[in-house]
C-alpha cells in the first residue's frame, strides 16, 4: 500500500514570531522554516507503517513556493521514498488555502493512488485544521482526524482520536484520509548518512496549473495583531494581603 | 565561488544541533562538576547517536560511515563542538581516519569494532621530550626475531583510559638524508592488556573536565608485524595521510563553541539593564560584540575554504594551518569578551562560559601549537621565493 503524505513548510516553532510592519502577517522573510510538527508526526507515522511491512511506499507531497523542497529533503532524509513538490506561489507570504490544497491533493491522489492519506491534523501557522477533512470530502473517502493510535490492519484502520474529556476509537474503511495529534509518536532525527541519500531521492517538480487548481486566496486577512503583552505584577507585603487579593480583586478563592 | 549550504547541510546542522541540545546538553552539569564520564551514561548517549546515525559519521558510507564530503563533515563537528568535549567526543566518538589505513584483517579488528561503538581508539605520539618536535620521540621498536619491542614512555594520551586500543607511534632506527640523520617512525596497534603495556592515569588539567590523558608506559612489549599500521619506518607518512583534516577538525569544534558563547552574549546584552538601559546600546558593550561576529566569520570563512579544497585536492598545509590557527585564538577572544560582557555571572558554572573559556585554552595548543601554525605558514610563503 502506497501511503501519502502531505507536508507544509511552516514558520520554525522555536522563532519568535514577529508580525509584518503593516499587519498584513507574520513576517517570514529570512526566518527559520522547518516542517509543520504535526506533519513531521505523519512522516513518522508513516515510516513505522513501512518498517511493519504495512505501507510499501512513502510519498511525500508539499504545496506552496520552491523552498518548500527543504521540507521534502527532511521527509525523504526521515526515510520516505520520494517526493513531489507543487509550487503554488512565489510569494513565501502568500498561503495556500486548505481548499486549493485539499484540490490539489485530490489530484496527487488520483495520480497516485495511495491507500493512505497521513498528515498533520492542522499547520502551526495559521492553524486551519480543514486541509484533512476536506480532502476526504473531495474523494469520498473515510476520515478520521486527531489520530493519537493508529493500527492497519487488512482493507481497515483502527484510530484512537484524542477528543475533549477522553479519548474515541473508531474503525475507518480503507481508503482512508487519517490526521494525526501530537501523542502518536516521536518523530526520528534524520540520520547523517541518510540525508546523504535523501539527495539521490527523486523529488518531482509540478504546478498548481499541472493539476488545473486555481489556487487564488478567497479570504482576504484584514488585521494581524501580536497577542498582548504580559502585565508586570505586584509585590505583596503578606501572606493575608495575597488571599485577600486573591479574594476581592482576582476572585480565584 | 559558491557559499550557500545546500539542503543536506543544512539538514546536517540541524540534526546534529538539535541532538546536542537535546541529548548532551542536560548532561554537561554533572561532568563538569563531577571531572566525570559516567559510563552508564556514556552507553545512553552513545545507543542515542547510533540510532540517530551520528556515530562516527566522519567515516566514509562503505564502512558504515555517513559519507560526508569534507565541508559537511566539519558544519557536523561545529555542532558538536558546542558541547562539553567529553561529552560529545566520547558519546558521538568520531574514530581516527588513521584506521581506514590498516589492512582488511586490522579494519575487521580495529575499524570496524569503532565505526559500530564497541571500541574506542587512542592516538600515541607525545612524549615528556617530545612535543612539537615530535621527530624527537625516544620511545622505541626495536627488531628482535621476527617481532618487534616497544619501550619507552607517552603522555597526555587523550582517552587512553577508555580506548581499547592504541596506535603507536615509534622510533624504529635512523636513515641518512642530506639534512642529515633522521629518525624513522613506525606506528602499531597496540591492544589493553598486551603484556609490557601499562596505560596510567595522566595530569589533571584546565580544559575540557571529564576528558582525561592518560601516560602510556612500554616495557619490552613485544609485538608481531601484524601490528603495524602501514608500512614501517613510514609512520609520519600514514600519519600525514590520514591525520591531514584534525586541524580543520579542531576549527570547526572551536567554531561552535564561539558561536555559542557568542550567542549568550548577544542575549545577556538585549536583557540585561544597567543604568537605566540594556546594556547592549552600550558601545563599550556593542562595539564587543561587533568584534566577536566579525571575527567569527573570518574563522568560519577561512575553515569553510579549507574545508572546500580538501575535496578539491588544492588544499596547503598553510590553509589548515590558518584555519586552525584564527579559530582556536577567535575562540580565545570571544570566550573572554563573552564573560567580559556578562561581568561577575560568566565566572559562575551556572552559564558555559567560563568553561568555554578554560577549555579554549588547550586548543591553541594541541594539534600543533599557535606557533607551529605559524611556522607552518610563513615557511609556505617563504618556500615559494626559494627561502
Amino acid at each position: 500500500m502506497k501511503v501519502l503524505v502531505p507536508v507544509k513548510r511552516v514558520i520554525d516553532y522555536n522563532v519568535k514570531v514577529r508580525v509584518k510592519a503593516d499587519g498584513s502577517g507574520v513576517d517570514l522573510a529570512n526566518v527559520k522554516m522547518s516542517m509543520n510538527p504535526f506533519d513531521e508526526i505523519a512522516v513518522e507515522e508513516a515510516i513505522r507503517l513501512k518498517e511493519k511491512g504495512v505501507a510499501s511506499e512513502i510519498i511525500v507531497v508539499s504545496i506552496g513556493v520552491k523552498q518548500a523542497q527543504e521540507t521534502l529533503r527532511t521527509a525523504l532524509a526521515m526515510g520516505a521514498d520520494r517526493a513531489i513538490l507543487i509550487e503554488a506561489s512565489s510569494d513565501v507570504h502568500q498561503d495556500i488555502e486548505p481548499l486549493a490544497v485539499a484540490k490539489l491533493l485530490a489530484g496527487v491522489v488520483k495520480a497516485e493512488e495511495p491507500g493512505l492519506v497521513l498528515t498533520g491534523k492542522q499547520a502551526i501557522d495559521n492553524d486551519m485544521n480543514a486541509t484533512g477533512q476536506m480532502l476526504s470530502a473531495l474523494l469520498g473517502w473515510a476520515q478520521a482526524t486527531y489520530a493519537s493510535e493508529l493500527a492497519v490492519e487488512g482493507d481497515s484502520a483502527t484510530v484512537t482520536r484524542e477528543v475533549d474529556g477522553g479519548l474515541q476509537t473508531i474503525k475507518v474503511k480503507l481508503p482512508a484520509v487519517i490526521t494525526v495529534d501530537l501523542r502518536l509518536n516521536e518523530p526520528r532525527y534524520a540520520s547523517l548518512p541518510n540525508i546523504m541519500k535523501a539527495k539521490k531521492k527523486p523529488l518531482e517538480e509540478k504546478t498548481a496549473a499541472d493539476y488545473g487548481v486555481d489556487v487564488t486566496p478567497r479570504l482576504t486577512v484584514i488585521k494581524t495583531t501580536e497577542p498582548a503583552g504580559r502585565k508586570a505584577g505586584i509585590k505583596v507585603a503578606s501572606v493575608d494581603e495575597l488571599i485577600a487579593k486573591l479574594k476581592d480583586e482576582a476572585g480565584v478563592i | 565561488m559558491q557559499f550557500g549550504l545546500t539542503d543536506e547541510q543544512k539538514m546536517i546542522i540541524e540534526t546534529t544541533r538539535s541532538f546536542v541540545e537535546t541529548e548532551l546538553y542536560p548532561h554537561e552539569a554533572e561532568v563538569e562538576r563531577s571531572g566525570h564520564l559516567r559510563l552508564d551514561l556514556i552507553r545512553d548517549l552513545q545507543a542515542k547517536a547510533i540510532a540517530a546515525g551520528l556515530y562516527a559519521a566522519n567515516m566514509p558510507e562503505e564502512v558504515g560511515g555517513a559519507g560526508l564530503d569534507t565541508l559537511s563533515w566539519l558544519l557536523y563537528e561545529r555542532e558538536l563542538g558546542r558541547a562539553n568535549y567529553a561529552l560529545h567526543w566520547t558519546c558521538v566518538a568520531r574514530p581516527s581516519n588513521i584506521l581506514l589505513a590498516g589492512t582488511p584483517e586490522q579494519r575487521e579488528k580495529y575499524l570496524f569494532p569503532c565505526i559500530r561503538g564497541e571500541k574506542w581508539d587512542c592516538l600515541a605520539m607525545t612524549e615528556p621530550g617530545a612535543g612539537s618536535d615530535l621527530r624527537g620521540m625516544t620511545a622505541s621498536a626495536r627488531r628482535d626475531g621476527g617481532d618487534w619491542v616497544l619501550n619507552g614512555t607517552k603522555h597526555f594520551i587523550s582517552h587512553a583510559d577508555l580506548a581499547d586500543f592504541a596506535i603507536v607511534f615509534m622510533a624504529s632506527g635512523e636513515e641518512d638524508t642530506p639534512r642529515g640523520k633522521k629518525k624513522r617512525i613506525t606506528a602499531f596497534f597496540v591492544d589493553k592488556g598486551t603484556p609490557g603495556f601499562t596505560v596510567r592515569d595522566g595530569y589533571r588539567n584546565v580544559s575540557h573536565r571529564g576528558y582525561t590523558n592518560a601516560v602510556l608506559d612500554f616495557d619490552n612489549c613485544r609485538l608481531p608485524d601484524s601490528a603495524v599500521l602501514g608500512e614501517a619506518h613510514k609512520g609520519f607518512e600514514v600519519a600525514n595521510t590520514w591525520l591531514g583534516a584534525t586541524r580543520l577538525q579542531v576549527a570547526a569544534t572551536c567554531l561552535g563553541r564561539a558561536d555559542r558563547a557568542l550567542g549568550h552574549a548577544i542575549s545577556y546584552a538585549a536583557e540585561r539593564r544597567q543604568f537605566g538601559q540594556q546594556i547592549g546600546k552600550f558601545q563599550g558593550v556593542s562595539f564587543k560584540l561587533a568584534d566577536m561576529a566579525m571575527e567569527l566569520k573570518a574563522a568560519e570563512l577561512l575553515t569553510w575554504e579549507a574545508a572546500w579544497k580538501f575535496d578539491q585536492g588544492t588544499v596547503t598545509e598553510a590553509d589548515m594551518s590558518m584555519a586552525k590557527l584564527k579559530a582556536t585564538e577567535v575562540l580565545a577572544m570571544v570566550a573572554d569578551e563573552a564573560i567580559q560582557i556578562h561581568g561577575g555571572m560568566g565566572l559562575m558554572d551556572d552559564l558555559p562560559l567560563e568553561r568555554i573559556w578554560r577549555d579554549a585554552r588547550v586548543e591553541r595548543i594541541w594539534e600543533g601549537t599557535s606557533e607551529i601554525q605559524r611556522h607552518i605558514i610563513s615557511r609556505e610563503l617563504l618556500r615559494a621565493v626559494g627561502g
